[in-house]
């Protein structure tokens, strides 16, 4: 098992995983949105890190056609994570609206509080 | 023209017209607009079903100028017209029966933008069914997902604890997204390919090389499946990834519950077919990684628990929640049985399921806009008062407990068949206890809105007809499959077919 | 943060240099790293720090509401209906030949850029949207205790 040689997914992992503590285990929501930020963002780079390859250039080609690159990383993934950003974007916009919208109905953006106040009046 | 682009403009239209709806700044036209669309799209869907099932391969349309695979291609087989089907005749019957709920329950201000987000909300889960190329799968589901979180927030003008239930399955649903990425990239890093056709065939020969005794990147694969089906999970809601559904669907607009229920879980399941049977093929995933009987405890668990929870509920719409889980369950089953009957009853129980759900939910709305709650004792003597959408929800609770002449029992019928081929009593007697556990909390329905009396001083009025009327239609299909259920089986065979596994 | 007078008069004189640069990343996205998107976030990056400095109200006088709501759908239309005229014109959809009908595949470089310049409103006007509808002040400004 080829361990140093895929150190980058050993990062992409650990920036994953530490990202997604914070969802699981803070209750403050933006606390939980940052974790979820980061979560996206080791996704990312696991993604794109899987495109280069050793001694590749960019994957432009320039005239005359002696001149095109052999060895080229693969645009493909940097491509599908544009995509991504913005998708984790927009997620993240969702997000901060539904806990601005939270904080102004409830009070408070901890999520502990708020089902102790939805606790409450259940039982009232 | 039309003809040959109907599998892009099932997508395209609703995503522009849905662009279209917010800037009609009444919300009555916004709707008018929205409904027009919907029935244009359901009649675009009924004729791509037709081409599919007159084709012998599936119909495949790429983008733009380039070919399959280089292209983002969009691949329809009888499976998946089948699938778009059921979401656009949902949402068609349940855009035309909102419009008073959506009146009651969302503020003036904001019903243009509600159903400009409900059409994209549509576009999305068409585009997931219809695409054939993997990343185009996350990108659908996530536009679907986003107009999700969107409307069931949008409830909280009549119940601020939809805040928190949304946030929730943000959360949940951003990660089960995520891992859905996570899959299709250790997949992509496999084959080098997007396209569903090509990694099927890449993935294929790979497997080839393993039965031969060269494990390469047979680690990645597995890691890779195993993403996909935790992110499958909890976009299906299956039990024990349920968590974010019962509250989403109880504080979310009464037509969103019904628009959902019927469409996002079933788009969700449908998914996992497509990635179990068609790219990675039943070889890997029912005898290398035992994923079937993953499925089946999980199913069984589904069914047990999520009928058990529903008999407890003081809410109506919490408890057909909780009902929704374990029809998911059932579904769960059949797709764990792997085998043609249980695969068609899963097939079969997707439509049904849809159809009842909204149905049920579409009543529980006009209860909603007639007494202004949806406790079960908003439901007290409704049988006296609102007779029509009381035996809509018995007629309905019927079909879910699967009794004979109803459509509950054409795709209960198919599962046991299923499970009794392959000798698994467990799933069998699960299905059948499901069904007992129905019927409980169906009886409490049932005797709440006939027997009991209703509460002093309400007056509710006349019934809403403009809900009623679709909610009976829905509920109307669910048990006419009962009676002659020769059209969902064809259907259902054919999909399975068009899946690989001959019945 | 109008009365700070270092913020005012720096970003008095950064916001042109950032609006360019954005249309830049926009404008040369096929050919340098950048596109519709990148380019969009840095052009709303601009008007969200005119709002931040100046206050909302300044920066609705010169994009108004209604104006950025329209864009967000408009950017979209251009995407849409780039696709749609290769759908009109016979071929499929997103299909660009049409727009250079002499030479195939040789419209590839001016449909991508006609995509990306309708990205690069939608984004754009997105991102301020969000900007706006999030520091909207609640109908009833309650001080937190």
């Amino acid at each position: 098992m080829d361990i140093a040689g895929h150190y980058n997914f050993w990062v992409a992992i650990a920036i994953m995983m530490i990202g997604l503590y914070p969802v699981i285990a803070k209750p403050n929501l933006v606390k939980k949105v940052i974790g979820l930020g980061i979560f996206q963002t080791g996704l990312f780079l696991f993604y794109i890190s899987m495109g280069k390859i050793d001694g590749g250039t960019a994957p432009v080609h320039f005239p005359p056609a002696a001149r095109h690159p052999q060895n080229y990383t693969n645009p493909i993934p940097t491509a599908l994570i544009l995509t991504g950003i913005v998708v984790a974007v927009a997620t993240m916009a969702v997000a901060l609206a539904l806990v601005v919208n939270i904080k102004r109905a409830y009070g408070t953006i901890e999520m502990d509080e708020v089902e102790e106040i939805d606790h409450r009046d259940d039982q009232r | 023209m039309i003809r040959d682009n109907l599998p892009v403009l099932l997508i395209v239209i609703p995503l522009l017209a849905g662009l279209v709806a917010p800037f009609m700044r009444r919300g009555t036209a916004a709707w008018a607009w929205v409904a027009l669309v919907s029935w244009l799209v359901l009649a675009a869907a009924v004729a791509l079903l037709q081409q599919v099932l007159a084709a012998p391969d599936p119909i495949r349309y790429p983008m733009g100028s380039w070919k399959a695979p280089w292209s983002i291609e969009l691949r329809v087989d009888a499976l998946n017209g089948f699938v778009a089907l059921i979401v656009s005749s949902i949402g068609a019957i349940v855009t035309f029966a909102a419009r008073a709920s959506v009146e009651r329950e969302i503020s003036a201000d904001r019903q243009h933008i509600f159903w400009g987000v409900w059409m994209l909300c549509i576009g999305g889960l068409l585009g997931i069914t219809l695409t054939g190329d993997a990343f185009n799968v996350y990108v659908m589901l996530e536009i679907a997902s986003i107009s999700m979180y969107a409307l069931i927030a949008m409830g909280r003008d009549r119940d601020r604890r939809a805040l928190p239930a949304t946030i929730n399955y943000v959360m949940l649903g951003s990660i089960g997204a995520c891992f859905i990425l996570l899959g299709i990239g250790y997949l992509y890093m496999v084959t080098g390919t997007l396209n569903m056709v090509d990694m099927a065939e890449r993935l294929q020969a790979l497997q080839a090389r393993w039965a031969a005794g060269d494990l390469a990147y047979r680690r990645t694969v597995l890691a890779g499946y195993g993403f996909l089906m935790a992110g499958f999970a909890i976009k299906l809601a299956l039990f024990p990834l349920h968590g974010w559904m019962p509250n989403a669907y109880t504080y979310a607009p009464s037509a969103v519950s019904a628009l959902l229920s019927a469409t996002a879980t079933k788009v969700g399941a449908y998914i996992a077919f497509r990635f179990m049977f068609t790219i990675l093929g039943t070889t890997f995933c029912f005898r290398t990684m035992r994923s079937g009987e993953v499925l089946v405890v999980c199913g069984v668990l589904a069914t047990l628990a999520g009928s058990y929870f529903a008999i407890r509920q003081n809410n109506v719409k919490r408890l057909l929640a909780y009902s929704s889980v374990g029809q998911i369950g059932y579904i769960a089953i059949g797709l764990g049985l792997g085998n043609a009957a249980g695969l068609q009853g899963s097939i079969i129980h997707l439509f049904n399921h849809a159809m009842m759900k909204s149905g049920l939910f579409l009543a529980v709305a006009a209860v909603v806009l007639r007494t202004g709650g949806a406790d079960l004792r908003n439901l007290r003597g409704i049988g006296r008062r609102m007779p029509l959408t009381a035996a809509a929800i018995l007629a309905g609770g019927l079909a879910l407990i699967g009794m004979p002449f109803t459509a509950g029992f054409v795709s209960k019928w198919y599962l046991v068949a299923g499970a009794l081929q392959q000798n698994a009593f467990v799933p069998a007697l699960a299905v059948i206890g499901g069904s007992l556990l129905a019927a409980v909390y169906v009886w409490r329905l049932v005797e709440t809105a006939y027997v009991q009396d209703p509460q002093p001083g309400t007056d509710v009025g006349r019934e809403p007809l403009s809900i009623v009327l679709p909610a009976w239609l829905l509920i109307g299909a669910a048990i006419y499959v009962g009676v002659d259920a020769n059209m969902t089986s064809a259907l259902s065979e054919a999909a399975v077919r068009a899946l690989g596994v001959l019945p | 943060m109008k009365d700070q007078m270092i913020l005012r008069v720096g970003m008095k004189m950064m916001i042109p240099f950032i609006l360019v640069y954005g249309l830049y990343v926009i404008f040369h996205g096929d050919l340098s790293p950048g596109g519709g998107f990148q380019g969009g976030v840095v052009i709303a990056a601009a008007f969200i720090l005119y709002a931040m400095i100046y206050g909302r109200d300044e920066m609705h006088k010169v994009l108004p509401r209604g104006l950025s709501d329209a864009l967000v759908a408009i950017g979209v239309l251009i995407f849409a209906g780039t696709g749609t005229y290769g759908l009109l014109a016979g071929y499929r959809f997103l299909d660009y030949t049409p727009l250079k009908p002499s030479e195939p595949g040789g419209a590839e470089a001016w449909g991508m850029s006609l995509v990306e310049y309708g990205v690069g409103f939608t984004v754009s006007m997105v991102m301020v949207t969000a900007y706006n509808e999030i520091t909207e002040p609640a109908p009833d400004e309650r001080k937190t205790s």
